[in-house]
């Protein structure tokens, strides 16, 4: 894992590269997230005294958009389509089964090991291929089952 | 300019510069209603209320379209009206409608709207989801159940204040407005102006109220309670009587003693004190070059904003304890011993136009020997319920005088109640010092009125003295700004927070708008010109008092029960960032501040010279590194933790010393022991 000085040390270039411009607010927050996984406390606050932004502006705009986060993430963020395609073809026994697998509460979308998020999204923009799953944005699976998204998980749990 | 001719109703109206539709059908004497709208502020456009019909527009917000020539405008149709209801509504729909027991009944602008435009029910139900309640500041409440999102509160801290505690947080329905992270407002870097309040136009945002607590003490016989009244109060509490911006002086004392008070004294004594021991502080600092600007310290929100912002400049701040102040500390440590009382044994209410100044009378310098200076702080507001509670009716009283010998105050005392106010004092009282008693009257015209900022110079003892008023924090920001660049060179400089000065702080009657504040101001000024006690030199029992009590002006006496001191203080808590390892358990913890005085001087790069130096050291594992916000010592330079010890004026030069005397010696200590 990437030391802690590391990413404060890259909050900081993020932040420069930016020239801490207000308006450049959103790709900045967005470029820390990737290192962070999710937007902390403290973090915003340090953006916010670098940007010389209130603090609560930052706050604000940290939770207006869906795609950040202020709570930590797990390892794995897996996203299943709820758009009309999807839905239809029983995306959502999907969730259910993903989220029975994984213990998850019903405003709990992180596991307690950090391993794991369950998010549901709008559509994905591939509805040839619903009900589709993604993880990590950087693998689709489409026509998914609940059967199928167990053996994802479980592949997942063997990777570490 | 835009000019033309537009028609509302079927008026003709030249627009002559009218920025919007609102504004001109202002003029004409149509009332557009409108939540979000504040001619101080931005146009936000967000409540929709201000919708009218223009002929081949359609609907359009009245407050963010600017009127064009031959426009054919109707405010008054039919599916105006039934969209106005529609949205009132919509609004009481997830608004707690609790209106009987809420502190702004009356005075609310939701409630007001909502009987003007015949909203006799709602047809949808109650909020199904309650937020908590955030009552941690000691001045404002914040009932986030009630808010319609108009944002005025969000702006007027922004723009106004410059300050931004509020902003809109989450989305669509979650949509709330919120403190960053939604802490508690005391937990934020809230100087508890009290514009936020003046501007919410439902009960979203009050005051605190300690009128309960006002009470306890009258009713209690074994208490001596005493009363100070500032001087903005007595030009506005009128209006919660129906009586306009008028001066009740006499009748607000009467009052006071009919509710059951004991003494009746006057704030304008503590604004006398003020003016002779910041002009002699002035004087002092002029000859000896001291550190100028002089900043004035009369106001507790501007001085809060001072200790968060400007540490660096906390030495130009007058050390002069504000008029509520010094005359607390008269009243507990000089008055009771003189009236044969303890000082627990007598209670000193201030009544104030401010919110702030609950805070002030809190702040732990102000307490004596667990004896609060100032026990109770009550608004104008809060002054009139009382006096409603009582069964008294304001208007018959008969005129009563103040109380001696703490009663008296000069014209130049009224004057603190407005925005130029404590500066023109100080001419007054440098122009009576210096030129004796041939001066007669000052009035010095160039520092009075609303404006944000204003300059001034004057003549003393042959030297050029450069004076700036400001109002308005964001204001005195932009002024800092250009002191700090050493673009402007002044003297003086009074800052106000509130917008017109007193007169218009947080704790006044609402309307507490613009037109309110310029009339309040003129009544002000009106009565100083009727005063006989024109300088606060002029004022016999401050001088003697001064000199039976204090030992005279500028003394030690003076310097230990009237003046004080200011430290440098966090705008926000929070936990720190970590460094060095997310397993902590070292023997030596070290914080490196990275609030923003800190982070300006490089912290930055003296946190990673830290972080290189434990590698080099080989420390890891011994030493635990994090990012803290603000250590509060702000004026001296980069400034580190090191377990309980907190180590100043860290720069690039001396940071590996330091690393090896403060941190690396420990970890040896601790490795050996």
């Amino acid at each position: 894992m990437e030391s802690p000085q590391r990413k404060f040390q890259k909050l900081q270039q993020i932040i420069d590269k930016y020239e801490g411009k207000a308006s450049q607010l959103i790709p900045i927050l967005q470029e820390v997230q990737e290192e962070y996984r999710y937007l902390p406390e403290e973090v915003l606050t340090y953006i916010a005294t670098a940007m010389k932004l209130p603090p609560a502006t930052v706050f604000g705009v940290a939770t207006f958009y869906a795609q950040f986060s202020l709570i930590p993430k797990g390892k794995y963020v897996i996203r299943i389509c709820d758009g009309t395609a999807c839905h239809v073809r029983g995306s959502e026994l999907i969730n259910q089964a993903v989220r029975k697998e994984l213990n998850l509460q019903d405003n709990q979308s992180t596991t307690e090991d950090l391993q794991f998020t369950v998010e549901r999204v709008s559509c994905l923009g591939a509805c040839g291929l619903a009900p589709v799953v993604t993880v990590n944005d950087t693998e689709v699976y489409g026509q998914m089952t609940p059967e199928e998204i167990l053996a994802v998980v479980k592949k997942l749990r063997e990777e570490g | 300019m835009n000019t033309g001719k537009v028609t509302i109703d079927g008026q003709v109206v030249e627009i002559n510069g009218a920025k919007n539709i609102l504004e001109l059908a202002r003029r004409v004497g149509i009332e557009i209603p409108t939540f979000c709208y504040h001619s101080e502020l931005s146009v936000y456009g967000a409540c929709r209320l201000c919708m009218v019909e223009v002929e081949k527009m359609g609907l359009v917000a009245s407050c963010s379209t600017a009127p064009v020539d031959g426009m054919v405008i109707h405010t008054n149709t039919a599916r105006v009206r039934r969209l106005r209801r529609m949205i009132i509504e919509l609004l009481l729909a997830n608004h707690d409608r609790e209106c009987p027991t809420c502190s702004k009944s009356t005075t609310c602008k939701l409630q007001k709207l909502a009987k003007q435009f015949g909203v006799t029910k709602v047809r949808f139900g109650k909020r199904d989801k309650q937020l908590p309640i955030d009552e941690s500041a000691p001045s404002i409440i914040k009932d986030p159940n009630k808010c319609i999102l108009c944002g005025d509160c969000v702006r007027v801290c922004k723009e106004v204040q410059g300050i931004g505690v509020w902003d809109f947080a989450f989305r669509g329905s979650e949509t709330q407005v919120s403190t960053a992270f939604n802490k508690k407002l005391s937990d934020v870097a809230c100087v508890n102006c009290g514009q936020c309040v003046a501007v919410c136009p439902t009960g979203a945002l009050t005051v605190k109220s300690e009128v309960d607590k006002a009470w306890e003490a009258i009713h209690d016989p074994e208490k001596t309670v005493i009363v100070q009244i500032a001087p903005a109060v007595r030009v506005a509490l009128g209006e919660e009587f129906g009586l306009d911006s008028r001066d009740v002086t006499g009748k607000m004392v009467a009052a006071l003693k009919k509710i059951g008070v004991d003494k009746v004294f006057d704030t304008l004594f503590g604004a006398d004190m003020t003016t002779i021991e910041e002009s002699m502080e002035f004087m002092h600092r002029l000859k000896n070059g001291g550190k100028l600007p002089l900043f004035t310290s009369c106001c507790p929100a501007w001085i809060k904003y001072c200790e968060q912002t400007h540490a660096d400049m906390l030495k130009n701040l007058s050390s002069c304890r504000s008029p509520q102040q010094m005359f607390g500390s008269m009243v507990k440590k000089h008055y009771a011993r003189k009236i044969g009382k303890k000082p627990e044994d007598v209670i000193c209410i201030s009544i104030m136009p401010c919110t702030a100044k609950k805070f002030e009378a809190r702040r732990p310098e102000f307490t004596t020997g667990g004896v609060p200076d100032v026990d109770v702080v009550l608004t104008t507001v809060e002054l009139a319920q009382m006096i409603k509670e009582a069964g008294i009716i304001f208007d018959e009283l008969k005129p009563v005088g103040f109380d001696n010998p703490l009663g008296m105050g000069s014209g130049s005392a009224l004057i603190f109640g407005a925005s130029g106010g404590v500066a023109e004092s100080v001419v007054r009282f440098v122009a009576g010092y210096t030129g004796g008693e041939e001066v007669g009257r000052v009035d010095f015209y160039p520092v009075r009125g609303i404006k944000g900022i204003k300059e001034a110079e004057i003549e003393v003892e042959g030297n050029t003295i450069k004076i700036a008023v400001v109002n308005g924090l964001a204001n005195a920001e932009r002024l800092i700004q250009r002191i700090k660049n050493g673009e402007a060179f002044y003297h003086i400089v009074e800052v106000m927070s509130c917008p017109g000065g007193c007169v218009g702080g947080g704790g006044q009657p609402g309307v507490n708008d613009t037109a309110a504040r310029v009339k309040r101001i003129k009544e002000i000024y009106s009565l100083d010109a009727v005063n006989q006690v024109h300088k606060a030199q002029d004022n016999i029992y401050v001088n003697k008092i001064l000199e039976d009590w204090f030992g005279g002006p500028a003394s030690s006496g003076t310097h230990n029960d009237l003046h004080t001191k200011y430290t440098p203080r966090k705008r926000i808590s929070g936990k720190p960032i970590d460094i060095n390892n997310a397993e902590k358990g070292g023997s030596v913890q070290v914080s490196v501040c990275v609030g923003t005085g800190c982070y300006l001087r490089g912290s930055y790069d003296i946190m990673n010279k830290f972080a290189e130096l434990i590698k080099q050291m080989g420390l890891e594992g011994h030493v635990d590194l994090n990012g803290t916000f603000c250590l509060e010592q702000c004026d001296k330079g980069v400034s580190i933790k090191v377990d309980d010890e907190i180590i100043t004026g860290v720069t690039e030069e001396n940071v590996e010393q330091i690393f090896k005397s403060h941190v690396a010696i420990k970890v040896d200590l601790a490795v050996n022991s």
